[in-house]
């Protein structure tokens, strides 16, 4: 399609914006091999920091949790915020009073959502942990999906919709055949987008989660160790999730050859 | 398609109905910063007195406060919290009133720990660390010993850029009242507008506001004199013998870090028993040797290595000079006050 | 009957949002007309203290300070996002997942990692610095950490990946289908992308913009490590309110006007929005 100058520039931007992404993610990648542990001085390659991390059970609960927490609260909030903005897309003419609410998660600062959620489940008696966490996730993602999905379907010519039904195909089908298709990609981004969120939530985590160890997300973690800076075992563990993520990639791209999700 | 979503609706609302009513957890709860006690204390705890205690992190003082006064105390047994804030619980009504007879370890605590201004007697919290607030340097980095706050609020030529701030408020307004020599409890609007003033001018030869990593930028000597709790200069101490710490001649604050009972714990005799484990000598002192802050505890002060008060001097300050600073209290209605201020001198230019 | 089936579609999300933020926070919310107790606790009594306290010209002048921060960090964020995201749409089809997988994966790590990476690269001792030494730079750089710079740049970073996202959705389908027909009817590059590409993209750009400034305008992180605490988002603010002051009526007030002004701003985007992408919508 385009020509050759187009596809190098094109190429070109991924390049240069790929280097600014990963600049500093290099850097904590060198920082988890350094021996010295601190960040001021390279004092010899060691994979000490990677054993230390295996040793260290708090930080891989931590972990474990924060994975269950980001997995959970995307599935929901994907499910519930496309079912949204498509409803909300078709309806078209929204009240001022539904379009807040529905952006509101987004804009509430999330300490007011995380101390009343608080407020809120110690009111109801309700026992706190993971599931809370998830359910208060849920909150916050479904509307970032959500906004996702209507940049989508903004462009989107709903008379196709109308013709289909005009020619008989059921809601399902209609669904299934014209919609879905259009909006996998949007859905694919908001997943995405939702799971990045949650995996790097603290306020409103550290608020709705249970007392005791059991509920304890990374970032939770991290935050409380600050006071000795960012330690090498957090720099190795950020290598090894990053690690274990291409390799999750590179194997449902052999699973999935030929049928990836939206193209 | 409707059919499915009411489906749907009715299991997650019978799943949140049978989240709400199951039991609570049966752990002990302790939470306190990282690194702040003896790795294994708990679990040596636990061994021997047959309970089944688990440690919680938070970060700040301000973010368990949240927690604790909006869930009204509720999961949490043993809380650490530095002493206004202590205050705080005990006037919302969330901390247990002590029942002595419980804690025999607490004959071990100086007595001058037993008269702390902000709970006299120990009636709702118990000290488990103190200490000053002062200037940790760069000994080689700096001409002359600093001896003065104004060394830090108005530094010299050389010293532009290098220096930072705790950036918490009381000790932020701590440092321009101590300065001006005024009480740190100062309410005063005259006088707190002085003190507004000279940190207005101040922040503009600071390099940062810091309070959690000071000592690492003394140590990559991107900075080269901050305003440091004692404990935490002595980390950059154990890294480079050149930091040194000085309280200044205007005074420094005492700062008592404590440990409360919350009155909604369901374990208070367990939670009674680990505040009395944690008194005992040999466990207090874990706490001066390896985390390096002074603790109130006589039996374990007394049982300390000579070398290290050598190498970390502050270690060594008796509980009469702690005791000649002044305690930072609740200032009740003045914390608004307070709270402007530092809005304002962090949003100068 | 045709305005019914949008009801069921909305109504599990809505329900999520009415039992877990629209009642929650009004409980939280409505505090902001009653008073602080002496000891940070609540007083019952009606006031309107706190919502005139808002319009001080002291919190006025921060939450202007961060809104062009935030500003200027959605701005710049928006124009790299949407020409990554619009690169990775021109890539071939099977490429583009995996692209995107690999702009937001440095975001699975912790949010306190990356930020100290980029300590680690700007400060005084850093490695840039020592890099430029190396490079036979001498003299004293310009301190690039603790400034407004540093803030816009740790903001933009951590917020990148969401405006790729949002810029992505609406330019994944569009190059095949109606781009080509307007090149087929003799269009240049530059003309379809001003005349069609553009346009049809303008919700997903709105939306990154929207994303990285709420998110900026509310983050206290970055401004503490990066800026050196020398700057106030309004984040910091409504957190002090809550945790240091313990002053929640308020912290409330505070949030409940932010709300409000945010709405208004979305008023308007929506209605840019509409103005510009209303020409392809079919009425009806």
């Amino acid at each position: 399609m385009a020509d050759r100058s187009t596809q190098r520039l094109m190429l070109l931007i991924i390049a240069a914006v790929f280097a600014f992404l990963y600049l500093p993610i290099s850097v904590l990648f060198a920082l988890s091999f350094n021996e010295g542990g601190l960040p001021t001085a390279w004092t010899g390659f060691s994979v000490k920091w990677y054993g230390e991390l295996l040793a260290n059970n708090d930080i891989l609960q931590a972990a474990f949790n924060t994975l269950i927490v980001a997995v959970a609260s995307t599935i929901v909030a994907t499910l519930l915020g496309t079912l949204l903005a498509i409803g909300v897309e078709i309806r078209r003419r929204n009240g001022r009073f539904l379009e807040t609410i529905i952006f509101a998660p987004m804009i509430i600062p999330d300490i007011v959502l995380a101390i009343a959620l608080l407020s809120f489940f110690s009111m109801l008696d309700v026992r706190m942990g993971l599931h809370t966490i998830i359910v208060s996730h849920v909150v916050f993602n479904l509307a970032f999906v959500c906004s996702v999905v209507r940049a989508r379907l903004k462009t989107f010519d709903w008379s196709i919709v109308e013709a289909s039904a005009d020619l008989g195909a059921t809601t399902v089908t209609t669904l299934r055949r014209i919609v879905i298709p259009v909006l996998t990609p949007a859905v694919v981004a908001g997943a995405l987008l939702a799971f990045t969120l949650s995996v790097d939530e603290f306020i409103i985590a550290f608020f709705t989660a249970g007392a005791g160890r059991e509920s304890i997300t990374l970032p939770m973690q991290i935050f409380a160790m600050i006071r000795f800076g960012v330690t090498p075992e957090i720099n190795a563990l950020s290598t090894i999730v990053m690690t274990i993520s291409v390799i999750a990639l590179a194997l449902s791209q052999r699973l999935n050859r030929g049928g990836i999700p939206g193209q | 398609m409707t059919g499915i979503i009411r489906r749907l609706s009715i299991a997650l609302a019978a799943g949140l109905c049978a989240i709400a009513t199951s039991a609570q957890a049966e752990d002990l709860v302790v939470s306190n910063w990282d690194g702040y006690m003896a790795p294994d204390a708990i679990e040596k705890f636990n061994e021997q007195s047959g309970n089944t205690a688990e440690l919680v992190l938070h970060a700040t003082n301000e973010e368990i406060m949240g927690k604790l006064i909006a869930s009204k105390g509720k999961g949490y047994d043993v809380v650490f919290v530095s002493s206004p804030f202590a205050e705080v619980l005990h006037n919302l009504g969330l901390a247990e009133e002590l029942d002595h007879s419980k804690l025999p370890n607490m004959s071990n605590l100086y007595e001058q720990a037993m008269m702390l201004e902000h709970d006299k007697g120990n009636t709702f919290s118990v000290p488990y660390a103190w200490g000053t607030t002062g200037l940790c340097y760069r000994s080689d980095l700096v001409e002359g010993e600093p001896d003065s706050w104004m060394d830090l609020l108005q530094p010299s030529e050389a010293l532009m850029k290098k220096t930072t701030m705790l950036a918490t408020d009381r000790w932020l307004l701590g440092a321009g009242q101590l300065a001006k020599g005024y009480s740190v409890n100062e309410t005063d609007d005259a006088k707190m507008a002085e003190v507004k003033d000279l940190l207005i001018a101040a922040k503009k030869t600071l390099l940062a506001y810091d309070d959690t990593t000071f000592y690492s930028k003394l140590v990559s000597g991107e900075a080269s004199l901050v305003h440091a709790w004692d404990g935490w200069c002595n980390y950059g101490i154990g890294e480079n013998a050149d930091i040194k710490y000085v309280v200044p001649k205007e005074g420094s604050d005492l700062w008592v870090d404590t440990m409360v009972i919350m009155k909604s714990s369901e374990h208070k005799d367990a939670a009674y028993a680990f505040v009395d484990y944690i008194l005992g000598a040999e466990t207090h002192r874990w706490a001066a040797e390896n985390i390096l802050y002074k603790v109130p505890n006589k039996a374990a002060m007394d049982g300390l290595d000579a070398s290290l008060i050598e190498s970390f001097p502050n270690m060594g300050m008796k509980p009469e000079q702690l005791m000649s600073y002044e305690q930072l209290r609740d200032v009740g209605e003045a914390q608004r006050a307070y709270a402007r201020i530092v809005s304002e001198i962090k949003a100068s230019n | 009957m045709a305005d019914r089936r949008p009801i069921y579609l909305m109504s599990p999300a809505l329900a999520w949002l009415t039992a877990f933020m629209v009642v929650p926070c009004l409980l939280i919310l409505v505090l902001g007309f009653f008073r602080r107790g002496i000891y940070g606790g609540i007083e019952y009594t009606f006031t309107l203290e706190n919502m005139a306290l808002v319009f001080d010209p002291l919190y006025a002048g921060i939450f202007l300070k961060s809104a062009v921060i935030a500003g200027l960090a959605a701005s710049i964020a928006v124009v790299i996002g949407y020409a990554a995201a619009y690169a990775i749409a021109s890539m071939p089809a099977r490429r583009q997942p995996i692209l995107l997988f690999f702009a937001v994966l440095p975001f699975w790590s912790n949010y306190l990692v990356r930020t100290y990476a980029w300590i680690v690269l700007l400060n005084r001792e850093g490695l840039i610095v020592a890099l430029a030494r190396y490079l036979g730079f001498e003299g004293e750089l310009p301190s690039m950490l603790y400034t407004e710079s540093a803030v816009v740049v740790g903001l933009v970073y951590n917020y990148l990946p969401f405006v790729i996202l949002a810029c992505y959705a609406p330019l994944s389908r569009l190059n095949t289908e109606i781009v080509e027909a307007s090149r087929d009817l003799g269009a240049s590059g530059w003309t379809t992308f001003r005349r069609i590409t553009l346009p049809m993209t303008v919700p997903g750009i709105a939306t990154g913009f929207v994303f990285v400034f709420v998110l900026s305008i509310g983050n206290f992180v970055t401004p503490a490590l990066l800026g050196g605490g020398q700057f106030q988002m309004i984040g910091n603010l409504v957190y002090a309110q809550f945790l240091t002051a313990n002053d929640w009526p308020f912290g409330a007030a505070l949030s409940m006007v932010l709300i409000a002004i945010m709405m208004g701003l979305l008023t308007l985007q929506t209605f840019a929005t509409e103005r510009a992408s209303g020409a392809r919508r079919v009425e009806g």
